[in-house]
Protein backbone atom coordinates (compact mmCIF):
# COMPACT_ATOMS: atom_id res chain seq x y z
CA UNK A 1 0.00 0.00 0.00
CA UNK A 2 3.51 2.24 0.74
CA UNK A 3 6.27 2.31 -0.93
CA UNK A 4 8.99 4.54 -0.78
CA UNK A 5 12.45 4.55 -3.27
CA UNK A 6 14.79 6.95 -1.88
CA UNK A 7 17.95 5.19 -3.87
CA UNK A 8 16.27 6.00 -7.48
CA UNK A 9 16.03 9.72 -6.71
CA UNK A 10 19.31 10.57 -6.30
CA UNK A 11 18.97 13.50 -3.73
CA UNK A 12 21.01 14.15 -0.64
CA UNK A 13 19.10 13.33 2.14
CA UNK A 14 21.43 14.59 4.98
CA UNK A 15 19.61 11.52 7.46
CA UNK A 16 18.68 8.69 5.45
CA UNK A 17 20.36 6.98 2.54
CA UNK A 18 19.32 4.66 0.52
CA UNK A 19 16.63 3.03 1.53
CA UNK A 20 13.82 1.14 -0.49
CA UNK A 21 11.15 -0.06 1.38
CA UNK A 22 7.36 -1.65 0.65
CA UNK A 23 4.78 -1.78 3.36
CA UNK A 24 1.57 -4.38 2.84
CA UNK A 25 -1.40 -4.43 4.47
CA UNK A 26 -1.06 -6.65 7.84
CA UNK A 27 2.33 -5.63 8.30
CA UNK A 28 3.21 -5.25 11.92
CA UNK A 29 6.83 -3.16 11.92
CA UNK A 30 8.93 -2.57 15.08
CA UNK A 31 11.78 -0.36 13.59
CA UNK A 32 15.05 -0.50 16.07
CA UNK A 33 18.12 1.51 16.01
CA UNK A 34 20.53 3.22 17.74
CA UNK A 35 19.36 6.34 19.27
CA UNK A 36 19.74 9.47 17.05
CA UNK A 37 20.25 7.58 13.83
CA UNK A 38 17.05 8.80 12.31
CA UNK A 39 14.36 6.80 12.72
CA UNK A 40 11.74 9.46 13.26
CA UNK A 41 13.15 11.14 10.29
CA UNK A 42 12.30 7.71 8.47
CA UNK A 43 8.52 7.58 10.22
CA UNK A 44 8.08 11.54 9.21
CA UNK A 45 8.93 10.49 5.46
CA UNK A 46 6.71 7.85 5.25
CA UNK A 47 3.87 9.88 6.71
CA UNK A 48 4.84 12.85 3.76
CA UNK A 49 6.03 15.08 6.15
CA UNK A 50 9.38 15.36 4.37
CA UNK A 51 9.45 18.99 2.39
CA UNK A 52 12.51 18.10 0.66
CA UNK A 53 11.37 14.93 -0.59
CA UNK A 54 11.10 14.90 -4.51
CA UNK A 55 7.59 13.84 -5.70
CA UNK A 56 7.64 10.41 -6.77
CA UNK A 57 10.05 9.11 -3.59
CA UNK A 58 7.03 7.78 -2.01
CA UNK A 59 4.64 5.42 -3.86
CA UNK A 60 1.11 5.27 -1.69
CA UNK A 61 -2.58 4.73 -2.59
CA UNK A 62 -4.24 8.18 -2.83
CA UNK A 63 -6.94 7.60 -0.47
CA UNK A 64 -4.67 6.00 1.94
CA UNK A 65 -5.29 6.97 5.72
CA UNK A 66 -2.70 7.74 8.35
CA UNK A 67 -2.98 7.61 11.82
CA UNK A 68 0.36 9.20 13.69
CA UNK A 69 0.98 8.58 17.16
CA UNK A 70 4.22 11.10 17.60
CA UNK A 71 6.37 11.24 20.93
CA UNK A 72 4.09 14.41 21.88
CA UNK A 73 0.37 13.83 22.15
CA UNK A 74 0.11 16.74 19.92
CA UNK A 75 -3.53 17.58 20.50
CA UNK A 76 -5.10 20.82 20.29
CA UNK A 77 -4.51 21.75 23.77
CA UNK A 78 -7.42 24.21 23.09
CA UNK A 79 -10.08 21.97 22.16
CA UNK A 80 -11.41 18.91 24.30
CA UNK A 81 -10.45 15.63 23.24
CA UNK A 82 -13.59 14.99 21.70
CA UNK A 83 -13.18 18.03 19.31
CA UNK A 84 -9.65 16.56 18.82
CA UNK A 85 -11.08 13.72 17.43
CA UNK A 86 -13.89 15.89 15.29
CA UNK A 87 -11.46 17.42 13.68
CA UNK A 88 -9.67 14.90 12.19
CA UNK A 89 -13.12 14.00 10.06
CA UNK A 90 -14.03 11.38 13.41
CA UNK A 91 -18.35 11.25 13.18
CA UNK A 92 -19.65 11.12 16.55
CA UNK A 93 -19.81 7.38 16.58
CA UNK A 94 -16.26 7.00 15.76
CA UNK A 95 -15.09 9.21 18.65
CA UNK A 96 -17.48 7.00 21.30
CA UNK A 97 -15.73 3.66 19.64
CA UNK A 98 -12.62 4.87 19.63
CA UNK A 99 -12.63 6.30 23.04
CA UNK A 100 -13.86 2.95 24.53
CA UNK A 101 -10.97 1.28 22.57
CA UNK A 102 -8.53 3.14 24.64
CA UNK A 103 -10.51 2.82 27.35
CA UNK A 104 -10.81 6.29 28.12
CA UNK A 105 -14.94 6.30 27.50
CA UNK A 106 -16.31 9.14 29.89
CA UNK A 107 -12.95 11.66 29.20
CA UNK A 108 -14.61 13.34 25.94
CA UNK A 109 -14.99 16.48 27.70
CA UNK A 110 -11.76 17.03 28.78
CA UNK A 111 -9.27 19.12 27.75
CA UNK A 112 -5.72 17.09 26.53
CA UNK A 113 -3.75 19.26 29.61
CA UNK A 114 -6.06 17.60 32.41
CA UNK A 115 -4.77 14.03 31.33
CA UNK A 116 -2.21 12.42 32.42
CA UNK A 117 0.75 11.51 30.10
CA UNK A 118 0.06 8.27 29.49
CA UNK A 119 -3.85 9.37 29.10
CA UNK A 120 -2.93 11.95 26.65
CA UNK A 121 -0.92 9.73 24.74
CA UNK A 122 -4.08 7.19 24.71
CA UNK A 123 -6.37 10.01 23.65
CA UNK A 124 -3.57 10.53 20.84
CA UNK A 125 -3.73 7.05 19.96
CA UNK A 126 -7.53 7.33 19.97
CA UNK A 127 -7.22 9.97 17.53
CA UNK A 128 -5.30 8.37 15.24
CA UNK A 129 -8.22 5.00 15.02
CA UNK A 130 -10.94 7.47 14.69
CA UNK A 131 -10.31 8.06 11.20
CA UNK A 132 -9.97 3.80 10.47
CA UNK A 133 -6.18 4.07 9.02
CA UNK A 134 -5.12 2.30 6.97
CA UNK A 135 -1.34 2.49 8.12
CA UNK A 136 -0.61 2.97 11.88
CA UNK A 137 2.55 5.40 12.67
CA UNK A 138 3.89 5.05 15.94
CA UNK A 139 6.83 7.04 17.62
CA UNK A 140 7.90 5.44 21.17
CA UNK A 141 4.76 5.21 22.01
CA UNK A 142 5.73 3.87 25.82
CA UNK A 143 8.62 5.97 26.33
CA UNK A 144 8.22 8.23 29.62
CA UNK A 145 5.36 5.41 30.62
CA UNK A 146 5.90 3.74 33.64
CA UNK A 147 6.14 0.08 33.42
CA UNK A 148 2.71 -0.78 34.01
CA UNK A 149 1.00 1.62 32.03
CA UNK A 150 3.57 0.67 29.44
CA UNK A 151 2.40 -3.03 29.55
CA UNK A 152 -0.99 -1.95 29.40
CA UNK A 153 -0.69 0.12 26.34
CA UNK A 154 1.45 -2.36 24.78
CA UNK A 155 -1.32 -4.90 25.44
CA UNK A 156 -4.33 -2.44 24.22
CA UNK A 157 -2.36 -1.92 20.54
CA UNK A 158 -2.01 -6.03 20.45
CA UNK A 159 -5.74 -6.18 20.96
CA UNK A 160 -5.95 -3.12 18.29
CA UNK A 161 -3.61 -4.31 15.76
CA UNK A 162 -5.70 -7.93 16.14
CA UNK A 163 -8.99 -6.41 15.55
CA UNK A 164 -8.06 -4.61 12.30
CA UNK A 165 -5.99 -7.46 11.03
CA UNK A 166 -5.72 -5.21 7.92
CA UNK A 167 -3.92 -1.84 9.34
CA UNK A 168 -0.73 -1.78 8.68
CA UNK A 169 1.76 -0.69 11.72
CA UNK A 170 5.27 1.19 11.70
CA UNK A 171 6.32 1.46 15.44
CA UNK A 172 9.43 3.00 16.58
CA UNK A 173 11.05 1.48 19.93
CA UNK A 174 14.35 0.79 21.30
CA UNK A 175 13.32 -2.22 23.43
CA UNK A 176 13.36 -5.64 21.19
CA UNK A 177 10.92 -6.88 23.75
CA UNK A 178 8.75 -4.53 21.97
CA UNK A 179 8.96 -5.95 19.05
CA UNK A 180 8.87 -9.44 19.40
CA UNK A 181 5.59 -8.66 21.41
CA UNK A 182 4.02 -6.64 18.62
CA UNK A 183 5.91 -7.43 15.45
CA UNK A 184 5.69 -9.93 12.37
CA UNK A 185 8.59 -7.72 10.44
CA UNK A 186 11.74 -5.75 11.85
CA UNK A 187 13.64 -3.19 10.40
CA UNK A 188 17.17 -2.20 11.84
CA UNK A 189 18.03 1.18 11.07
CA UNK A 190 21.94 2.10 11.22
CA UNK A 191 24.62 4.17 9.66
CA UNK A 192 25.41 7.46 8.87
CA UNK A 193 23.36 8.40 6.03
CA UNK A 194 20.96 5.94 8.14
CA UNK A 195 19.96 2.47 6.14
CA UNK A 196 18.23 -0.23 6.89
CA UNK A 197 20.63 -2.91 8.08
CA UNK A 198 17.96 -5.45 8.28
CA UNK A 199 14.35 -5.64 6.78
CA UNK A 200 12.76 -9.62 7.45
CA UNK A 201 9.95 -11.14 9.13
CA UNK A 202 10.17 -12.11 12.48
CA UNK A 203 9.68 -16.25 13.38
CA UNK A 204 9.60 -17.38 17.18
CA UNK A 205 12.95 -19.21 16.05
CA UNK A 206 14.40 -15.94 15.09
CA UNK A 207 13.40 -12.97 17.65
CA UNK A 208 13.94 -9.53 17.74
CA UNK A 209 16.63 -9.82 20.49
CA UNK A 210 18.89 -11.60 19.03
CA UNK A 211 18.81 -10.48 15.44
CA UNK A 212 19.16 -6.86 17.25
CA UNK A 213 21.94 -8.53 19.22
CA UNK A 214 24.30 -9.64 16.80
CA UNK A 215 23.57 -6.45 14.53
CA UNK A 216 24.81 -4.32 17.41
CA UNK A 217 27.40 -6.99 17.76
CA UNK A 218 28.62 -6.64 14.04
CA UNK A 219 28.77 -3.01 14.23
CA UNK A 220 31.12 -3.32 17.27
CA UNK A 221 33.27 -5.66 15.47
CA UNK A 222 33.79 -3.28 12.35
CA UNK A 223 34.45 -0.26 14.37
CA UNK A 224 37.09 -2.10 16.13
CA UNK B 1 -0.48 36.88 45.53
CA UNK B 2 -3.41 38.31 43.80
CA UNK B 3 -4.44 41.82 45.45
CA UNK B 4 -7.73 42.19 46.86
CA UNK B 5 -10.05 43.65 44.60
CA UNK B 6 -10.35 47.38 46.29
CA UNK B 7 -6.77 48.05 45.61
CA UNK B 8 -8.38 49.12 41.79
CA UNK B 9 -9.84 51.23 43.30
CA UNK B 10 -7.71 53.83 45.18
CA UNK B 11 -5.48 55.93 42.54
CA UNK B 12 -8.42 56.79 40.81
CA UNK B 13 -10.81 58.44 43.46
CA UNK B 14 -7.30 59.85 44.55
CA UNK B 15 -6.53 61.37 41.58
CA UNK B 16 -9.71 62.58 41.64
CA UNK B 17 -9.60 64.05 45.00
CA UNK B 18 -5.97 65.68 43.92
CA UNK B 19 -8.06 67.08 40.92
CA UNK B 20 -10.77 68.69 43.35
CA UNK B 21 -8.40 70.22 45.92
CA UNK B 22 -6.18 71.49 43.07
CA UNK B 23 -8.70 73.31 41.49
CA UNK B 24 -10.34 74.71 44.45
CA UNK B 25 -7.19 76.30 45.53
CA UNK B 26 -5.96 77.97 42.05
CA UNK B 27 -10.05 78.74 41.33
CA UNK B 28 -9.65 79.60 37.75
CA UNK B 29 -11.51 78.75 34.62
CA UNK B 30 -8.34 77.06 32.87
CA UNK B 31 -8.62 74.21 35.31
CA UNK B 32 -12.25 73.50 36.07
CA UNK B 33 -12.80 70.95 39.53
CA UNK B 34 -14.66 67.68 38.65
CA UNK B 35 -18.94 69.09 39.40
CA UNK B 36 -17.85 71.76 36.61
CA UNK B 37 -16.96 68.94 33.97
CA UNK B 38 -19.32 66.98 35.20
CA UNK B 39 -22.22 69.03 34.41
CA UNK B 40 -20.25 70.37 31.14
CA UNK B 41 -20.98 66.59 30.41
CA UNK B 42 -24.51 65.93 31.22
CA UNK B 43 -25.64 69.40 29.91
CA UNK B 44 -24.06 68.16 26.41
CA UNK B 45 -25.02 64.90 27.03
CA UNK B 46 -28.57 66.55 27.42
CA UNK B 47 -28.76 68.56 24.36
CA UNK B 48 -27.77 65.36 22.22
CA UNK B 49 -24.33 67.19 21.70
CA UNK B 50 -22.20 65.00 22.62
CA UNK B 51 -24.43 61.71 22.04
CA UNK B 52 -24.03 62.78 18.17
CA UNK B 53 -20.26 63.21 17.78
CA UNK B 54 -19.61 60.71 20.45
CA UNK B 55 -21.01 58.22 17.79
CA UNK B 56 -19.55 59.74 14.85
CA UNK B 57 -16.25 59.36 16.57
CA UNK B 58 -16.91 56.28 17.02
CA UNK B 59 -17.69 55.25 14.49
CA UNK B 60 -14.86 56.36 12.90
CA UNK B 61 -12.70 54.13 15.12
CA UNK B 62 -14.74 51.29 14.96
CA UNK B 63 -14.02 51.55 10.65
CA UNK B 64 -10.53 51.88 10.79
CA UNK B 65 -10.02 49.33 13.47
CA UNK B 66 -11.63 46.59 11.59
CA UNK B 67 -9.79 47.46 8.26
CA UNK B 68 -6.37 48.14 10.51
CA UNK B 69 -6.70 44.51 12.06
CA UNK B 70 -7.69 43.05 9.25
CA UNK B 71 -5.02 44.56 6.90
CA UNK B 72 -2.43 43.58 9.18
CA UNK B 73 -3.10 40.45 10.30
CA UNK B 74 -2.63 39.44 6.84
CA UNK B 75 0.47 41.05 6.41
CA UNK B 76 1.68 39.97 9.84
CA UNK B 77 0.66 36.30 8.98
CA UNK B 78 2.03 36.33 5.75
CA UNK B 79 5.42 38.18 6.71
CA UNK B 80 5.87 35.81 9.59
CA UNK B 81 5.57 32.49 7.41
CA UNK B 82 7.19 33.21 4.38
CA UNK B 83 10.64 34.24 4.47
CA UNK B 84 10.42 35.77 1.18
CA UNK B 85 7.68 38.32 1.98
CA UNK B 86 8.85 39.15 5.28
CA UNK B 87 12.59 40.06 2.97
CA UNK B 88 10.45 42.19 0.82
CA UNK B 89 7.99 43.87 2.89
CA UNK B 90 10.46 44.54 6.00
CA UNK B 91 11.88 48.12 4.96
CA UNK B 92 8.75 48.95 3.91
CA UNK B 93 7.23 47.63 7.53
CA UNK B 94 9.95 50.16 9.40
CA UNK B 95 9.47 52.69 7.09
CA UNK B 96 5.45 53.27 8.50
CA UNK B 97 6.45 52.38 11.55
CA UNK B 98 8.51 55.84 11.95
CA UNK B 99 6.31 57.86 9.73
CA UNK B 100 5.09 60.26 11.96
CA UNK B 101 1.13 60.12 12.21
CA UNK B 102 0.94 63.58 11.53
CA UNK B 103 2.79 63.66 8.21
CA UNK B 104 0.29 60.70 7.17
CA UNK B 105 -2.61 62.59 8.19
CA UNK B 106 -1.95 65.96 6.77
CA UNK B 107 -0.41 64.16 3.35
CA UNK B 108 -3.77 62.35 2.78
CA UNK B 109 -5.79 65.73 3.16
CA UNK B 110 -3.05 67.42 0.61
CA UNK B 111 -4.07 64.58 -1.95
CA UNK B 112 -8.08 63.43 -1.54
CA UNK B 113 -9.01 66.61 0.03
CA UNK B 114 -10.94 66.66 3.65
CA UNK B 115 -12.97 63.61 3.00
CA UNK B 116 -14.43 60.73 5.41
CA UNK B 117 -12.23 58.50 3.10
CA UNK B 118 -8.98 60.57 3.81
CA UNK B 119 -9.74 60.32 7.41
CA UNK B 120 -9.92 56.59 7.95
CA UNK B 121 -7.25 55.91 5.68
CA UNK B 122 -5.00 58.50 7.23
CA UNK B 123 -5.54 56.28 10.74
CA UNK B 124 -5.76 52.95 8.93
CA UNK B 125 -1.61 53.48 7.33
CA UNK B 126 -0.84 54.62 10.86
CA UNK B 127 -2.43 51.56 12.62
CA UNK B 128 -1.70 48.77 9.89
CA UNK B 129 2.24 48.56 10.95
CA UNK B 130 1.55 47.92 14.39
CA UNK B 131 -1.26 45.33 13.93
CA UNK B 132 1.67 43.54 11.69
CA UNK B 133 4.85 43.64 13.75
CA UNK B 134 2.66 41.93 16.59
CA UNK B 135 1.41 39.31 14.41
CA UNK B 136 4.17 38.55 12.35
CA UNK B 137 6.02 37.68 16.25
CA UNK B 138 2.70 35.06 16.95
CA UNK B 139 3.18 34.13 13.06
CA UNK B 140 6.71 32.89 13.48
CA UNK B 141 5.89 30.78 16.48
CA UNK B 142 3.36 29.03 15.76
CA UNK B 143 4.15 25.27 17.18
CA UNK B 144 5.73 23.00 14.08
CA UNK B 145 4.93 20.15 15.81
CA UNK B 146 0.82 20.82 15.13
CA UNK B 147 1.99 22.31 11.64
CA UNK B 148 3.44 18.70 11.25
CA UNK B 149 -0.29 17.26 13.00
CA UNK B 150 -2.39 19.07 10.51
CA UNK B 151 -0.73 18.12 7.70
CA UNK B 152 -0.65 14.33 8.40
CA UNK B 153 -4.63 14.79 9.73
CA UNK B 154 -5.00 16.39 6.47
CA UNK B 155 -6.85 19.47 7.76
CA UNK B 156 -8.50 22.09 5.73
CA UNK B 157 -7.08 25.43 5.22
CA UNK B 158 -10.31 27.05 7.20
CA UNK B 159 -9.30 24.22 10.41
CA UNK B 160 -5.90 25.28 10.01
CA UNK B 161 -6.80 29.07 10.27
CA UNK B 162 -9.77 28.42 12.88
CA UNK B 163 -8.24 25.64 15.39
CA UNK B 164 -4.60 25.77 14.78
CA UNK B 165 -3.04 28.91 14.34
CA UNK B 166 -6.09 31.10 15.63
CA UNK B 167 -5.79 30.02 19.51
CA UNK B 168 -1.89 30.40 19.30
CA UNK B 169 -2.33 33.93 17.39
CA UNK B 170 -4.92 34.98 19.94
CA UNK B 171 -2.57 37.03 22.90
CA UNK B 172 -0.83 39.10 19.81
CA UNK B 173 -3.85 39.49 18.28
CA UNK B 174 -5.25 40.65 22.20
CA UNK B 175 -2.13 42.68 22.61
CA UNK B 176 -2.38 44.33 18.98
CA UNK B 177 -6.32 45.24 19.51
CA UNK B 178 -5.31 46.33 22.67
CA UNK B 179 -2.70 48.87 22.32
CA UNK B 180 -4.88 49.52 18.68
CA UNK B 181 -8.06 50.93 20.28
CA UNK B 182 -5.82 53.10 22.57
CA UNK B 183 -3.63 54.25 19.65
CA UNK B 184 -6.85 54.76 17.02
CA UNK B 185 -9.06 56.17 18.84
CA UNK B 186 -5.97 59.06 19.28
CA UNK B 187 -5.68 59.79 15.84
CA UNK B 188 -8.69 60.01 15.06
CA UNK B 189 -9.10 62.70 17.54
CA UNK B 190 -6.35 64.44 15.32
CA UNK B 191 -7.71 63.42 12.20
CA UNK B 192 -10.86 65.04 12.85
CA UNK B 193 -9.52 68.27 14.45
CA UNK B 194 -7.28 68.58 11.56
CA UNK B 195 -10.41 68.22 8.75
CA UNK B 196 -13.78 67.26 9.72
CA UNK B 197 -16.51 68.80 10.80
CA UNK B 198 -17.88 66.58 13.66
CA UNK B 199 -17.16 64.28 16.00
CA UNK B 200 -15.26 64.64 19.32
CA UNK B 201 -11.71 65.85 17.84
CA UNK B 202 -13.74 68.36 16.36
CA UNK B 203 -15.40 69.59 19.29
CA UNK B 204 -12.52 70.05 21.28
CA UNK B 205 -11.16 71.98 18.72
CA UNK B 206 -14.04 74.11 18.97
CA UNK B 207 -13.35 74.38 22.89
CA UNK B 208 -9.57 75.00 22.37
CA UNK B 209 -10.68 78.28 20.40
CA UNK B 210 -11.82 79.64 23.68
CA UNK B 211 -9.70 78.02 26.32
CA UNK B 212 -13.22 75.91 27.20
CA UNK B 213 -11.26 73.21 29.51
CA UNK B 214 -14.02 72.13 31.28
CA UNK B 215 -15.43 70.86 27.34
CA UNK B 216 -12.23 69.64 26.45
CA UNK B 217 -11.92 67.56 29.87
CA UNK B 218 -15.91 66.40 29.34
CA UNK B 219 -15.28 65.46 26.20
CA UNK B 220 -11.93 63.63 26.12
CA UNK B 221 -13.19 61.75 29.59
CA UNK B 222 -16.90 61.10 27.81
CA UNK B 223 -14.78 58.55 25.29
CA UNK B 224 -11.97 57.69 27.67
CA UNK B 225 -14.99 56.05 29.67
CA UNK B 226 -16.24 54.25 26.07
CA UNK B 227 -13.29 52.51 26.02
CA UNK B 228 -13.18 51.38 29.20
CA UNK B 229 -16.45 49.93 28.84
CA UNK B 230 -15.40 48.30 25.55
CA UNK B 231 -12.15 46.74 27.56
CA UNK B 232 -15.02 45.73 30.35
CA UNK B 233 -17.73 44.44 28.06
CA UNK B 234 -16.31 43.07 25.22
CA UNK B 235 -12.60 42.39 25.79
CA UNK B 236 -11.71 40.95 29.10
CA UNK B 237 -15.07 38.31 29.08
CA UNK B 238 -13.47 37.43 25.39
CA UNK B 239 -9.80 36.72 27.02
CA UNK B 240 -11.40 34.90 29.86
CA UNK B 241 -13.10 32.84 27.58
CA UNK B 242 -10.20 32.22 25.01
CA UNK B 243 -7.58 31.48 28.15
CA UNK B 244 -9.37 29.19 29.90
CA UNK B 245 -7.42 25.77 28.53
CA UNK B 246 -4.08 27.49 29.76
CA UNK B 247 -5.49 27.27 32.87
CA UNK B 248 -6.96 23.71 33.32
CA UNK B 249 -3.99 21.71 33.51
CA UNK B 250 -2.68 23.48 36.43
CA UNK B 251 -6.25 23.19 38.23
CA UNK B 252 -6.98 19.57 37.45
CA UNK B 253 -3.78 18.05 37.71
Amino acid sequence: MLELRLSDHRQRHSVLGDIDVTIAAGDRICLLGPSGVGKTTLLNTLAGLDPRLSKGAIASRDDLRVGYLFQEHRLLPWRTVQQNLALVGATPEAVTRSMVDVGLSGYEQYLPNQLSTGMARRAALARCLAISPDLLLLDEPFASLDPDRAHELRSLILALLDAHPAMAMICVTHDPKDADYLANRLWYLAGRPAQLQWDGTLRSDASAESITGRLRQEARTETV
Amino acid sequence: MKPARWTYWVMLPLALVFWAILARILDTALLPGPATVFETLIAAAQSGELGHHLGVTLRRVLISFVLAMVLGVVLGVWMGRSLLANALLDPLLVLFLNLPALVVIILLYVWFGLVETAAVMAVVINKVPNVAVTVREGARSLDPQLEQMARVYQFTDWQRVVHVWGPQLFPYLMAATRGGLALIWKIVLVVELLGRSDGIGFQLHLAFQVFDVASILAHSLAFVGVVQLIELVVLQPMERRASRWRTAGVTHA
